[in-house]
């Protein structure tokens, strides 16, 4: 589904991915993990286009993000994207956020834009704020209208930045249980997170980047039980006894 | 002249009741016709395409740097000999501030675009919008929510401006109050009374705009 060739990017004289190379399947949950500033999560805005890259391809369904010739607007709205900071449109009501690009962008009729929205606030528990505005909610029910709003799109695949960096502790669970429903239904799943629970539970592989380089991509119980490098054994140990 | 004789306010309210509507009939248009062409000027300096942000560039920085009364004067001398005909003082002044207030309201609107966070533009592609709708759908809403206070404190600025059209001769609340003052021998008191209704008017409105700030820094 998301083929990752040979990346490499800079920003001026810094190299921020160095020939980065790896893929997720369809319905494969693949969780990206390092050091802030190993350059995950601007490999996972280059999947759909967010960040330009100077060097390596990458392909969403075969079709080719860094070509000229693709239609990146048409691509993306089939590649779900949940951010760090939600990114809810703050002057429009929880059912603007979400019937905004599937009317504008699908070109669905207003009608089944908002029933098809309903239906997804409905399952990510939030029903009743659909008239309300983004800053009217918690961070957690922020993130959670923002995956309704991702989902709206019917996309092929989900992109995660750091969904859960943001939030308050007590409000990472609500969050992470959506995610864990969706990764069981077979959503193809990217996620740049420190979760190591969540990893454990729906990954299918772990990815370790640090200082823009791809350290490990290993299966995820080989991950945690034996990690291969130094760097991700120091990072497991400082990540999981703090 | 000797004592001050206000009675010569009745007689002239007609006059100063045209002359308001003038005055506000110009705010008005140069307002809306401001924003208007001050937002594509905004998106024209922000835009990738380099000549085409120089030469917006260069207007606004003309715009801003000449004095309005000037460009009233100049814009009441040229514009008949780009439409080959006099368009009369009315129609100057009304083209006139509509460009001048373009290149104020462009400067407010650009940096209401660039108060509104990158994420959101990235959320907005992410969901596969384009430059357009995203502009449209998700920055400028928000830039002017963002920039609504100064955009009307820069229209209560621009109410105050409309004064200046005097220096063509446009009938204007200022000019109204000049001539019945003229005719009435009482200019004073004229002067007195245009000033308190500038006053009323531009007072009552800023206080409108304090509390609209209070409200939307509610709603954020």
């Amino acid at each position: 589904m998301i083929e990752i060739r040979n990346v490499s990017k800079w920003y001026g004289q810094t190299q921020v991915l160095k020939d980065c190379s790896t893929h997720v399947a369809k319905g494969e949950v693949v969780v990206v993990c390092g050091p802030s500033g190993s350059g995950k999560s601007t490999l996972i805005k280059c999947v759909n286009g967010l960040e330009p890259f100077a060097q390596g391809t990458i392909t969403v369904d075969g079709i080719s993000v860094s070509d000229p010739k693709t239609d990146l607007p048409r691509l993306r709205a089939r590649v779900g994207m949940v951010f760090q900071h939600f990114e809810l449109f703050p002057h429009m009501s929880v059912e603007q956020n979400l019937v905004l690009a599937q009317v504008k962008v699908l070109g669905r009729s207003a009608e089944e834009a908002v029933a098809r929205g309903a239906a997804l606030l409905d399952r990510v528990g939030l029903r009743e704020h659909a008239a309300k505005f983004p800053g009217q909610l918690s961070g957690g029910q922020q993130q959670r209208v923002a995956i309704a709003r991702a989902l709206a799109m019917d996309p092929i695949c989900l992109l995660f930045d750091e969904p859960t960096s943001a939030l308050d502790p007590e409000m990472i669970g609500e969050v992470l249980d959506v995610m864990v429903e969706l990764a069981q239904e077979g959503m193809t799943m990217m996620c740049v997170t420190h979760e190591m629970g969540f990893a454990r539970k729906v990954a299918k592989r772990v990815v370790f980047m640090d200082h823009g380089e791809i350290v490990e991509d290993a299966p995820t119980n080989a991950f945690f039980d034996a990690p291969a490098s130094e760097r991700a054994k120091t990072f497991l140990s400082r990540i999981l006894h703090h | 002249m000797g004592e001050f004789d206000f009675s010569v306010w009745q007689p002239s309210l007609p006059f100063i009741r045209d002359g308001l509507l003038f005055t506000l009939r110009l705010t008005l248009v140069a307002m809306s016709g401001g924003i208007v062409i001050g937002t594509l000027l905004a998106l024209a300096r922000l835009s990738p395409i380099v000549p085409l942000a120089r030469v917006a560039g260069a207007y606004v920085d003309l715009m801003r740097s000449i004095p309005l009364v000037l460009v009233i004067l100049w814009f009441f001398l040229v514009i008949p000999f780009i439409t080959g005909s006099p368009v009369g003082a009315e129609t100057s002044a009304i083209i006139t501030f509509t460009a001048f207030e373009a290149a104020f309201y462009c400067e407010i609107m650009r940096s209401g675009i660039q108060s509104v966070p990158r994420g959101q533009v990235n959320a907005a592609f992410a969901l596969g919008l384009g430059q357009a709708q995203t502009m449209i759908h998700v920055i400028l809403p928000q830039a002017v929510r963002n920039m609504l206070p100064v955009l009307l404190t820069q229209t209560i600025v621009l109410f105050q401006d409309t004064s200046l059209v005097y220096a063509i001769g446009a009938k204007d609340m200022l000019k109204a109050a000049d001539v019945v003052g003229k005719n009435y021998n009482r200019p004073v008191e004229m002067i007195v009374l245009s000033a308190l209704i500038y006053f009323t008017i531009c007072f009552s409105l800023s206080l409108a705009v304090k509390q609209l700030q209070k409200r939307v820094a509610i709603i954020r």
